[in-house]
Formats: C-alpha cells, sequence, structure tokens
C-alpha cells in the first residue's frame, strides 16, 4: 500500500543569516508547501548570539519543524534525533487534524481519552516507520563552519545509518550555501543513502555572507520540482485512509 | 544539549505533599519526592491507594502515550514483569495547561555502576546473567530493549536483582531501533546497523560491562586515531575473564541472548574472582579461553587446592544456578 512521502529541509548552521530574505518568511512558505523545516544551531567553545539562538527557533517553528542548538561533538545523536522526532510530530499533527475534524474545533488528541490516545499513536509508530522520507539537506559553508564540516559529515553518515534501519525507504540530497556563483550549490544529488558522501565537502567555497532565506527558497523549489516529478498523491489523504 | 525542542507549553514542577487527582479516573497521587529526570519527562515518587508507586509526568503527550503504549503490553506478559509493572494513565490538570503522566510501580534500587562500584568481578557477572535472562523474554515477546545504559538498570536489594527502567527505547524486532545513546550502540563504534534484532541489545550489554571498567566511558576517536574496542577490554584486569563474551557479544556471534548468559554463566562459574595479582591470573583465567575443558580442569585444580568441597559440589551441581548462588555466597563474604 502507497503510504505517501514525508518532506523534510534539514539546516545546519552556525549562525545569523546576513543576505537575502527572510528565512522566517520562507520557512513558513515550506509548511504551507507540506514541508517542514528543521534547523540545527552548531556551536563550538563560544555560545551562539541570541540573535542567532532566536533565528534557529523561529525558523523551525514557522517550518512546522525541530530546533536545536549543540555542540559539534553531539551533532551525530542530534540530527537522527531531531529527523525522526519531526517525522514523528508531521504525521502526530496531521492525526490531530482528523481527530478535530471527528470531535469538532478546538478538539485535540489531548481532549480524547489515554486508551484512545494508545490507539492513535499505534498508528503514528507504525507511520513513521513505514512510511518514505525525503530530506533535503542543507548546509551553512561560511567561512566560521569550515572547521565544523568534518563532524557535520559524520552526522550525515550516522543518519543514514539511523534511518536504513526503517522499513520506509528515504533520498537525501545535500546542497551547500552560499555557493560559488549562486546562493546554494548542489553536491551530491537525491540519492538512498550518503556513501558517496566523503569529499564532498572538499568541492565547496567558503566565503563571509549566510543567504539562509535564498538557500530555503532554492530548497523547496528543489523538493517542489522532486514531487512534480514523483507525481505522488496527496499524503494528506493517505494518511486519513490509514488513521 | 544545550537548549531543549522547541516546546509551546513549559515544563511542570510537582512539589512535596501536592496531590494529582487524574481527569480521567479520578486516582489521586500524593508526590513525595522527585526520583529523577530525563529528556521526556520527570518522574516522582508518590503515595496512592496501591502504597507507593512511580509517577512520570511531561508536557507533551507524544513520548508518555508511547511509553504506556510499550508498559501495558508487558504488563500482559506472563511470568515476573519485564520492567517495571504498569497502574494508570491520566491527565492533570493544572493552571498553565493539561499534562499527560502515567504511574507505575516503584522500583527501589541503587543504581548499577555504584552498586557494583566496590564489588569483586563477579558480581558484574552475576548481574548480567540475569539481565541476559530478561532481555531473552523480552526478545522472545518481539521486543528490543534499546537503549540499554547503566542509568536506565537499577539493583534491588534481598535478594540482589537487577531491572530496568525506561522503556522509551524499546522497539519491535525489525524496526529502526527508536532511541540509544552513542556508547552502546554499535552503530556508533560500525558495528552493524540499527535494526532493532536481538544482536543489537547483545552489543549494548557487552558495551555495558565496558562500562564498568571505564566509568567515565570513551570516545570513538581521539587524537591517537580510532579507539579500538578490543584493546580497551585488553587493558583492564576487571574485564580479563570476560574478554571472550564480550568480544563475541560486541561482534554480533551470539545467536540469543540466552547464549550469551549460558557463556557467562559458566565463566562465573570457572573463575576465582578473589586475590588476582598478575602472578596468579595467569594460572586462572586461560586468557579466552574461559569456557573450555581445559581451563576448566585447571581452576577444578586450583579450587581443589583450596577448598576440597568446592570439586564435589562442582560436579554435582555443574551447570546448575545453585553454584552460582554458593559462589555468590562464598565472595559475598568475602566483599
Ligand atoms: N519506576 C521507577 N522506579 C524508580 N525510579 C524511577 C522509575 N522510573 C524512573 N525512575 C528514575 O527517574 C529517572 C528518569 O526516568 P526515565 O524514565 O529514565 O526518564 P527519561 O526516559 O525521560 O530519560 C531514572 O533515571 C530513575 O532514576
Amino acid at each position: 500500500m502507497k503510504k505517501g512521502t514525508l518532506r523534510q529541509i534539514l539546516l545546519l548552521t552556525d549562525g545569523c543569516s546576513n543576505t537575502g530574505e527572510d528565512p522566517i518568511a520562507i520557512a513558513s512558505l515550506a509548511k504551507e508547501e507540506g514541508i517542514s523545516v528543521n534547523v540545527i544551531g552548531i556551536v563550538d567553545r563560544q555560545e551562539m548570539s541570541e540573535r542567532g539562538v532566536s533565528e534557529i527557533e523561529s525558523i523551525a517553528e514557522a517550518g512546522g519543524g525541530i530546533s536545536q542548538v549543540v555542540y559539534a561533538k553531539q551533532l551525530s545523536q542530534t540530527v537522527q534525533m531531531v529527523t525522526k522526532k519531526a517525522m514523528t510530530q508531521t504525521i502526530y499533527g496531521v492525526v490531530n487534524k482528523e481527530v478535530s475534524q471527528i470531535l469538532g474545533e478546538e478538539k485535540e488528541l489531548e481532549d480524547l481519552e489515554p486508551e484512545k490516545r494508545g490507539q492513535l499513536m499505534e498508528v503514528v509508530d507504525e507511520l513513521g516507520e513505514t512510511m518514505d522520507l525525503d530530506v533535503l539537506i542543507l548546509v551553512d559553508t561560511s567561512a566560521s563552519m569550515r572547521n565544523k564540516l568534518p563532524m557535520v559529515q559524520e552526522a550525515l553518515i550516522d543518519l543514514s545509518v539511523s534511518l536504513r534501519a526503517r522499513t520506509g525507504s528515504n533520498h537525501f540530497a545535500l546542497f551547500s550555501f552560499p555557493g560559488k556563483r549562486k546562493d546554494v550549490d548542489k553536491l551530491i544529488n537525491w540519492s538512498p543513502n550518503f556513501d558517496s558522501i566523503s569529499g564532498a565537502f572538499k568541492k565547496m567555497a567558503t566565503s563571509g555572507v549566510t543567504p539562509t532565506g535564498p538557500a530555503l527558497q532554492e530548497g523547496i523549489r528543489i523538493m517542489a520540482k522532486r514531487m512534480k516529478k514523483k507525481g505522488t498523491m496527496d499524503d494528506e489523504l493517505a494518511l486519513e485512509e490509514e488513521a | 544539549m544545550m537548549s531543549s525542542l522547541s516546546k509551546k507549553k513549559l515544563d511542570i514542577k510537582l512539589h512535596p505533599g501536592q496531590v494529582i487527582i487524574g481527569k480521567w479516573h479520578r486516582k489521586s497521587y500524593q508526590i513525595v519526592r522527585e526520583l529523577g529526570f530525563g529528556a521526556t519527562g520527570t518522574v516522582y515518587l508518590a503515595d496512592s491507594k496501591q502504597g507507593l508507586v512511580a509517577l512520570k509526568i511531561a508536557s507533551d503527550s507524544m513520548s508518555i502515550t508511547s511509553e504506556v503504549n510499550v508498559l501495558r503490553h508487558f504488563s500482559k506478559v506472563q511470568g515476573p514483569s519485564l520492567g517495571p509493572s504498569f497502574y494508570d494513565v491520566d491527565d492533570y490538570v493544572a493552571n498553565q495547561g493539561v499534562y499527560p503522566f502515567y504511574v507505575m510501580e516503584y522500583i527501589n534500587g541503587e543504581p548499577f555502576l555504584p552498586f557494583l562500584k566496590d564489588k569483586g568481578g563477579e558480581w558484574l557477572g552475576i548481574m548480567v546473567v540475569q539481565l541476559l535472562g530478561d532481555l531473552h523474554r523480552l526478545h522472545q515477546e518481539g521486543w528490543i530493549f534499546g537503549d540499554l545504559k547503566p542509568e536506565n538498570l537499577l539493583v534491588t536489594r534481598n535478594p540482589n536483582r537487577v531491572r530496568w527502567l525506561d522503556v522509551g527505547g524499546m522497539t519491535r524486532v525489525g524496526r529502526a531501533i527508536k532511541e540509544y545513546t552513542e556508547f552502546f550502540d554499535r552503530g556508533y563504534w560500525g558495528y552493524g546497523g540499527r535494526k532493532a534484532e536481538p544482536s543489537y541489545d547483545l552489543f549494548s550489554v557487552a558495551m555495558l560491562m565496558i562500562n564498568r571498567a571505564y566509568p567515565s566511558r570513551f570516545e570513538k576517536n581521539t587524537s591517537k586515531g580510532p579507539t579500538s574496542l578490543i584493546s580497551k577490554i585488553k587493558a583492564k584486569n576487571t574485564l580479563e575473564p570476560y574478554e571472550t563474551v564480550i568480544r563475541r557479544g560486541l561482534e554480533g556471534k551470539y545467536e540469543s541472548a540466552m547464549a550469551m548468559r549460558q557463556e557467562l554463566m559458566s565463566v562465573v562459574q570457572n573463575t576465582s574472582f578473589t586475590s588476582r595479582p598478575k602472578s596468579e591470573g595467569n594460572t586462572i583465567t586461560g586468557k579466552g579461553k574461559s569456557v573450555s575443558r581445559q581451563a576448566r580442569k585447571k581452576r577444578n585444580n586450583v579450587k581443589e587446592q583450596k577448598k576440597p568441597l568446592v570439586g564435589l559440589f562442582e560436579s554435582m551441581l555443574f551447570a546448575s544456578f545453585l553454584l552460582i548462588l554458593y559462589i555468590l555466597y562464598l565472595f559475598g563474604q568475602a566483599v
């Protein structure tokens, strides 16, 4: 049975955007397109500025995703956890919408008896395990990120190890921003794993600007193109049948 | 983690003496004190009609609901309970919002590593033998523990028995492991994938044993290059008798938790754990051959010299659990 595809953009950055469109606005657009945006802020010795943290949280909130600020060392565990949590959250959100439709406005899963909630949660778990997943990864490669890139590479390989254990299929694509001439550069095209990742970061140019908004915009375009190509059915409908 | 996941609701803090009444089942619980907190919520000791219970409360109903599903499942399983027994699930209506909670058996015990800290090496073996027995039953039920680590284990008293908490990582066989901790995760060490299967847990068991000798753990990569787990085992005297079992656990060589348990039991039975200065060390452990016939014979000799009765017992009760109790008794006194 076809269960549809979950779509995520995973943004890895270490600071604030400083050029182009407001990434918070663009993240809201992603959400409208049915794509959730997760953001991971990477810090090393220095703490991240308050403005940086607040931007990261706002992007994820606007994009219906999850945000987390971590030290580079904890990146692997965080990336896979955020990705999985966000999947569950998306499915949960859809199931919740269903519940409000059945029970009436302003009713949520929380208004169900705990027993029924448990049954619905089994459905959510089941879907999280079996739905297909597309993750578009956007890596900030502005100059300050340079020494964090080996950790990023390791975390992405680890993510692919985690997701490979799922029953549903996974596809990743890797982009960096800023690009050499454009806002983003493609490093790896859609592929089921990250075997080809070693060396991918070598090709990158590092610069001082951080065009997070334009990068997200391009990310949405790429996802939308893929969606059209695959001609997938409406995911929410698929979920409805399941729930 | 530096900042937590973006949350709409604030975490709730309950105070000693506070009474919590469930919205649906109307049962009441009086908070005694906080037991601990984790990624998904805070656990309190509470007083209820059933006596002392553990109550876990969170701001987000997703993980609470998942955990309840698992606990509920195992409260239906026959035999001694796998994990804390499940009692109740409900919502607490506070001023700031509605907080889901569940109530389970209070496990009164000592944390795993502190318990083992000043005890002889045989205790590590015994505790892990117990753990493997429970894991075997869990696996036969079609579940994998997932996030196995000392923080999720308690040792109760009279008699000493290892019990597990935190069912958050439990995953049905064949699915992707729900939750794990890097040090205990075979994916992190490059020893395999994260599909839920018995060997996933057995790898964690092996790491748990290593953790006993390295309380502050260690990382995959150091400035000197990648860490070799095998050399870490070899570097510690406490792990010497268990080297083969640990290595086979790491490498996924055991068919089942039961197979690992069997081998571990015979190591405990055939090793002298008391005074082990280096010179005596090599007569006692045949470096990894602890289960071979030869080693067994050697051991008998050593013991016969010390206490002729032991040899007799050994032939009578070999492979029986009573012997372990006997060894426990002997060494329990020496400690
Ligand atoms: N049933 C229980 N009996 C006694 N103590 C418990 C029990 N459940 C949890 N605890 C204590 O609370 C702590 C946190 O609980 P845990 O379930 O591990 O949280 P999380 O899953 O959120 O990490 C545990 O480390 C333990 O000390």
